[in-house]
């Protein structure tokens, strides 16, 4: 024990003397965290529609205003006809285009029925089912308002009545949805950083052979390169809590010492990918680009931007080897949905397997030699 | 050689198919408090639909929130006890439909295809059955893709990191390694000229992201399906403006660094993060917070994708534009007219 606690000395003497190091642990973390849950957001709150109304009548005129009431339609003209209205989008100062045809209010309540045109510009793909969604829902409220006003008594609107209600997150902020995300991001990429220039870093400075020549033993150097990167890591962590609390009012609605238990758990196999990817490089270049590699790959696929259930087949199956996916998903049901130890067991039985086996390669891998 | 070919090839791959937020298969489980037929017929039509797989079904209001937490079921619908007889007898009957908001997006694209499945179910059986209901069709159109396809989204935004990645970043690197080796110096003394000096070691980056962006094109046109509608010289003209832009940025970045690890910071915190977040790439600036609004009119990659989508997937001309290519010309220069200034503080010193 008195080995490792001197290896620990000196790593946390060599980690705070390196005065570039301290703020990307530290500050970079934090500012991550703000700037990433500001800016990652698929939210759409501010449509930008347009108007051709060739009708001009009352209905199309209410129709116009459900449209223009609604929180998420910002009206940003009436041009007089298609091709105007076209070049809005083309200019990229719209995003929707309502068209409404003459003779719309006489189909409508002489012929009980009439078309409408919705045209949405799709280049953002997802944005463009939302803005469909939201349209169609809008027009369907005024169908039924309609039907109410015309045959009152007779029609007490649609037969079925649909509620909805969104659990967990009524406000549908999607701040709420990626900051359990985005934590895991950041203590991942530390971790990682941290651990995957370490070893090789005192191979290029050659400080690797001196620590050869002492009487550690692997397993003591290898647990003493780890204890200070996962103490800096939770640190990190609980920050990060922290920040989620108060700043973006984010309470963890499970238990949180799980939390950090699954935490503490998943930090052990990410420093063993890290020391693992130490132990087989010998440039820090060389390190640096095959983490950054493995993380990008890592973070893309792993849920946090875009939802793991829509990716092909083959992608999900890839992600069973994706640790950063695993604990995306406890973290968020953790925080967020309030799920249990049962819930989340066999993520965790697979995220620990993955953690010894990591760390017994990293073991194995480093050889004292020279 | 792998991180100038592989990683923007394996980018593409990777947002071409995996990389999407199109919904399909997602998990629901069912609370039929009545088990009759029309809630069996609802139950049906939505699981026929493709955006739909059913998990299980529940037996009581207990199940739900544990359905939720064990993780995969997005949406859970409740149909009331009695559901068709209450429909026939009292003309009303309740289906709640209870979603997991923890991702908003998802929830509310749920939401809306459950109300349109189960409102399209009902207006085909008052029709069949008896009072006519008015009733307003809806044509819908997506203009520039209309499978809704992510890629069209992700492209542009993968050339633009690309053209950045490759020339500004690998410039700026090595040209602050021939700096740390000292061998810089031993270039300047020579009688090069700075000028030539500074060109040829910029030609060759160039000549390689306009091979990647080749590359790109054509991957996205023949393995995705992705169109080029406008005109094809315009949109290399216009790339090759913006890589010229990125090279006088990458030089600059060079001036400013003294060893390889500092420009490769520089570039990784001053260019590769904000280009993937705040250009509009992944994320729509419109909804960023005012200030983060602000800071991506800064940002050269979010004019270089406004243009590049105009030109692909719009098919406009240069009148579209012009504001937008104007800007980055001007970043241009102005990059360039700074790192002259700098460069000649350097060697006077």
């Amino acid at each position: 024990m008195r080995t490792i606690a001197y290896i620990l000395q000196k790593e946390f003497i060599q980690i705070f003397r390196d005065k570039s190091l301290l703020p990307i642990i530290f500050i970079v973390p934090v500012l991550q965290l703000l700037v990433l849950s500001y800016a990652a957001t698929f939210e759409i709150n501010n449509i930008r529609f347009v108007v051709v109304d060739h009708d001009h009548s009352t209905e199309s005129r209410q129709l116009i205003d459900k449209f223009a009431g609604s929180v998420f339609y910002t009206d940003v003209g009436q041009p007089s006809n298609y091709k105007a209205a076209n070049q809005a989008i083309k200019r990229g100062v719209a995003d929707q285009i309502l068209v409404i045809e003459a003779g719309f209010e006489k189909h409508l309540l002489i012929n009980h029925h009439a078309t409408i045109q919705l045209i949405t510009n799709a280049i953002n793909g997802s944005a463009a089912s939302l803005m469909n969604a939201y349209a169609i829902s809008i027009i369907n409220d005024f169908n039924n308002e309609i039907i109410i006003q015309k045959y009152p008594g007779q029609f007490k609107g649609m037969p079925v009545r649909i509620t909805s209600s969104f659990w967990y997150n009524p406000e549908l902020n999607y701040i709420t949805y990626m900051v359990p995300g985005i934590l895991v991001l950041l203590v991942t990429i530390i971790a990682m950083f941290l651990s995957s220039m370490n070893i090789v870093k005192e191979k290029e400075i050659g400080t690797i052979e001196q620590l050869n020549v002492t009487p550690i033993s692997k397993f003591e150097f290898i647990a003493g390169k780890l204890i200070p990167f996962w103490i800096i890591a939770m640190v990190d962590l609980l920050i990060g809590l922290l920040l989620a609390r108060f700043v973006f009012g984010i309470v963890v609605v499970g238990n949180t010492f799980l939390l950090l238990f699954v935490a503490s758990v998943y930090l052990i196999l990410v420093l063993g990918f890290g020391l693992l990817v130490s132990t087989l490089t010998q440039t820090m270049q060389q390190a640096m680009f095959i983490s950054w590699f493995f993380l990008m790959i890592f973070i893309l696929m792993s849920g946090l931007f875009t939802p793991i259930e829509s990716m092909p087949v083959w992608a999900q199956q890839l992600n069973v080897i994706n640790p950063v996916a695993y604990f995306i998903k406890i973290n968020r049901m953790i925080m967020l949905k309030g799920s249990g130890f049962a819930d989340i067991q066999w993520n965790f039985y697979i995220i620990s397997i993955y953690a010894v086996l990591m760390l017994g390669f990293a073991t194995l891998r480093y050889r004292k030699r020279a | 050689m792998l991180i100038l070919f592989g990683l923007p090839l394996a980018q593409v791959l990777l947002f071409g198919f995996a990389i999407t937020n199109d919904i399909t298969n997602a998990h629901i489980a069912i609370l039929d408090h009545s088990r009759d037929d029309v809630t069996r017929e609802i139950t049906h039509k939505m699981l026929s639909s493709h955006y739909f797989l059913l998990t299980n079904y529940l037996h009581s209001d207990d199940e739900i929130q544990a359905a939720f937490q064990k993780g995969d079921v997005k949406e859970v619908l409740v149909f009331e006890s009695d559901f068709a007889r209450k429909l026939e007898k009292e003309g009303a009957a309740h289906v709640q439909i209870i979603l997991d908001a923890t991702n908003p997006n998802t929830a509310s694209i749920l939401d809306a295809y459950t109300k349109g499945i189960i409102n399209s179910y009902v207006s085909q059986k008052m029709k069949q059955t008896a009072s006519i209901p008015i009733s307003i069709g809806i044509q819908n159109k997506m203009l520039y893709n209309p499978q809704v396809k992510s890629v069209y989204m992700f492209v542009p935004g993968v050339i633009t990191i690309l053209l950045m990645l490759v020339s500004a970043m690998m410039t700026s690197i090595s040209i602050a390694r021939e700096k740390e080796l000292g061998t810089m110096e031993a270039l300047l003394v020579s009688p090069i000229k700075p000028a030539i000096i500074i060109i040829g070691k910029v030609v060759p980056y160039m000549v390689l992201s306009f091979v990647d962006l080749i590359a790109i094109l054509l991957m996205s046109v023949f393995v995705f399906g992705m169109p080029i509608q406008g005109s094809l010289a315009l949109l290399l003209a216009e790339s090759l403006l913006f890589l010229i832009m990125s090279l006088a940025l990458g030089i600059l970045i060079s001036t400013v660094s003294k060893t390889q690890q500092q420009a490769l910071l520089l570039s990784m915190f001053a260019l590769l993060l904000p280009t993937i977040l705040l250009s509009g790439f992944i994320f729509p600036i419109a909804n960023m917070p005012l200030i983060l609004q602000y800071i991506s009119n800064i940002m050269p990659s979010r004019w270089f994708i406004i243009i590049l989508k105009s030109i692909m997937l719009k098919g406009v001309g240069i009148i579209y534009f012009w504001k937008e290519t104007l800007i980055i010309f001007f970043m241009c220069i102005f990059f360039i007219g700074l790192s002259i200034k700098k460069f000649s503080i350097r060697l006077e010193e």
